[in-house]
């Protein structure tokens, strides 16, 4: 073991670079899954079969496969359909989809705790459905989901390196990049590593706290 | 696709994502059940060492830590694994990690009085895990330890990133030889699902074997793949990211 204290010194600024396109890409992704999320959370609830079953087929069949392969099959399918994209924002498309099916289960989770009555209460006051959804619903819903939210989040930051492998220059890549042109390996790849749990550890006490707080 | 790529690529690699998954879910289990016992330890310092590894595993990014084995590894240690036992190395240590909190849970949903009955009983420490707290928590394990193994299945994907010829690695080549990325990455991706479709519906077996030696009720009939029970779901997800310690 020889660790090169200059070597990891004149990584550092790459790093950051790096770790801002991987906090870009978390933050982005996290506000697509958190919309689309709920998309398919009020489909799944929809009056009509028509909805309901093709949202629950292709949810679970996003859930079900690897988020790599989705990436690479909107990094190369897109651009044939005419789509171009970079690849930050191939990138944040598949997280975001592929991490909103997780955060449909959260939403489901988060309404159905919603007392009967409040549905109820709506109907007797001859609210529109909209207003009930947004008005009712929506804000004790989510309320309570925060801290399971909180934690796909965290996933997707552990998920985000995968992007490098369609080019985007994040921590990973940034260190492949090093490695590749100067050989250096053991300092880039165990600085992105140790990156990543100092990022991930507070965030999950963090999360613990809100949960706490939030009265779970 | 050409007869050729099927022949020589993709079949072969359904089978080492086959080999991947269950030789990384072997060793997943390993880890899981010795950290999670750990994690029940009375020592202090056993059940500290085993959250700390539990927190770095469950901090770091699967790929990162593949990438860290298969590039520092030989550099750092002089020690050169194999690019498919890298991997599964990787994969089993992370997915052990997520995977010893569902055996603590379970095993901490044990009735005390089970326990205490088996104290009663003067059942040595190793009987009472083994004919008392086990038989009751593994039932109570098998549902969440679907849901990582399919997670663990979908990881095997990131095995490509370091050449070992799997499914997606010969997904690259085809397309790479083919250009025809739509056809080869959709089958692709419904080889996967069904993959985790028949590993679904294994544990359910597994699960409905379990449950009926305790003398319990089958569980219900539920959709295509996992079940996905929104409030377990949340929970799982809790479960999952938030650190352990005190719970």
């Amino acid at each position: 073991m020889t660790w090169d204290w200059s070597v990891a010194w004149d990584f550092l600024p790459q790093l950051l670079d790096g770790l801002l396109i991987t906090l870009e890409a978390t933050a982005l992704g996290s506000v697509l899954s958190f919309t689309l999320g709920l998309v398919w959370a009020a489909a799944l609830r929809s009056p009509t079969r028509l909805v309901r079953w093709p949202v629950a087929g292709v949810v679970e069949f996003v859930r079900n496969t690897p988020l790599l392969v989705q990436l690479f099959f909107f990094y190369y399918v897109l651009p044939d359909w005419g789509l171009q994209f970079s690849a930050l924002a191939t990138g944040v498309i598949a997280l975001g989809l592929h991490y909103s099916t997780y955060t449909a289960e959260v939403y489901r989770a988060g309404i159905d705790a919603v007392p009967h009555g409040q549905w109820e209460a709506a109907v007797a006051l001859s609210m529109s459905r909209p207003r009930t959804w947004f008005a009712v619903i929506l804000p004790q819903a989510i309320r309570r989901v925060v801290p399971a939210l909180g934690n796909y989040v965290i996933a997707m930051l552990k998920d985000s390196p995968l992007l490098a492998l369609i080019g985007v220059v994040d921590m990973l890549q940034e260190a492949r990049a090093e490695g590749a042109s100067s050989f250096q390996y053991i300092e880039p790849y165990t600085m992105v590593g140790i990156a990543f749990i100092v990022i991930a550890y507070p965030a999950s006490l963090l999360l613990r706290a809100l949960e706490r707080r939030l009265g779970h | 696709m050409t007869p050729g790529l099927w022949e020589h690529w993709l079949l072969p690699g359904i089978w080492i994502t086959v080999q991947l998954t269950v030789y990384g879910a072997l060793f997943a289990g390993v880890v899981a059940f010795a950290l999670g016992l750990a994690r029940t330890s009375r020592l202090r310092i056993v059940r500290f060492l085993a959250a700390c590894y539990v927190e770095i595993f469950r901090g770091t990014s699967a790929l990162v830590l593949m990438f860290w084995l298969f590039f520092v590894m030989p550099l750092a240690f002089r020690i050169a694994l194999l690019p498919m036992w890298a991997a599964v190395l990787a994969l089993g240590l992370t997915y052990g990690a997520y995977g010893s909190e569902i055996v603590r849970g379970a095993i901490g949903a044990v009735a005390p009085a089970q326990r205490e009955a088996a104290v009663a009983l003067s059942f040595t420490p190793w009987q009472r895990l083994r004919r008392v707290v086990l038989p009751q928590a593994v039932p109570e394990m098998i549902p969440p330890f679907t849901n990582l193994l399919i997670e663990l299945l979908k990881a095997t994907s990131l095995v490509s990133a370091v050449s070992v010829a799997d499914i997606t690695f010969a997904a690259q080549l085809s397309r790479l030889a083919t250009g025809e990325s739509l056809q080869i990455y959709g089958i692709v991706l419904v080889l996967y699902f069904v993959l985790a479709f028949l590993l679904t519906r294994l544990m359910r077996l597994l699960e409905r074997r379990a449950k009926a030696s305790l003398g319990q009720l089958p569980p219900p009939r539920t959709p295509l793949t996992r079940r996905l029970s929104a409030t377990r779901e949340a929970r799982r997800a809790t479960d999952l990211t938030a650190p352990g310690g005190a719970r």
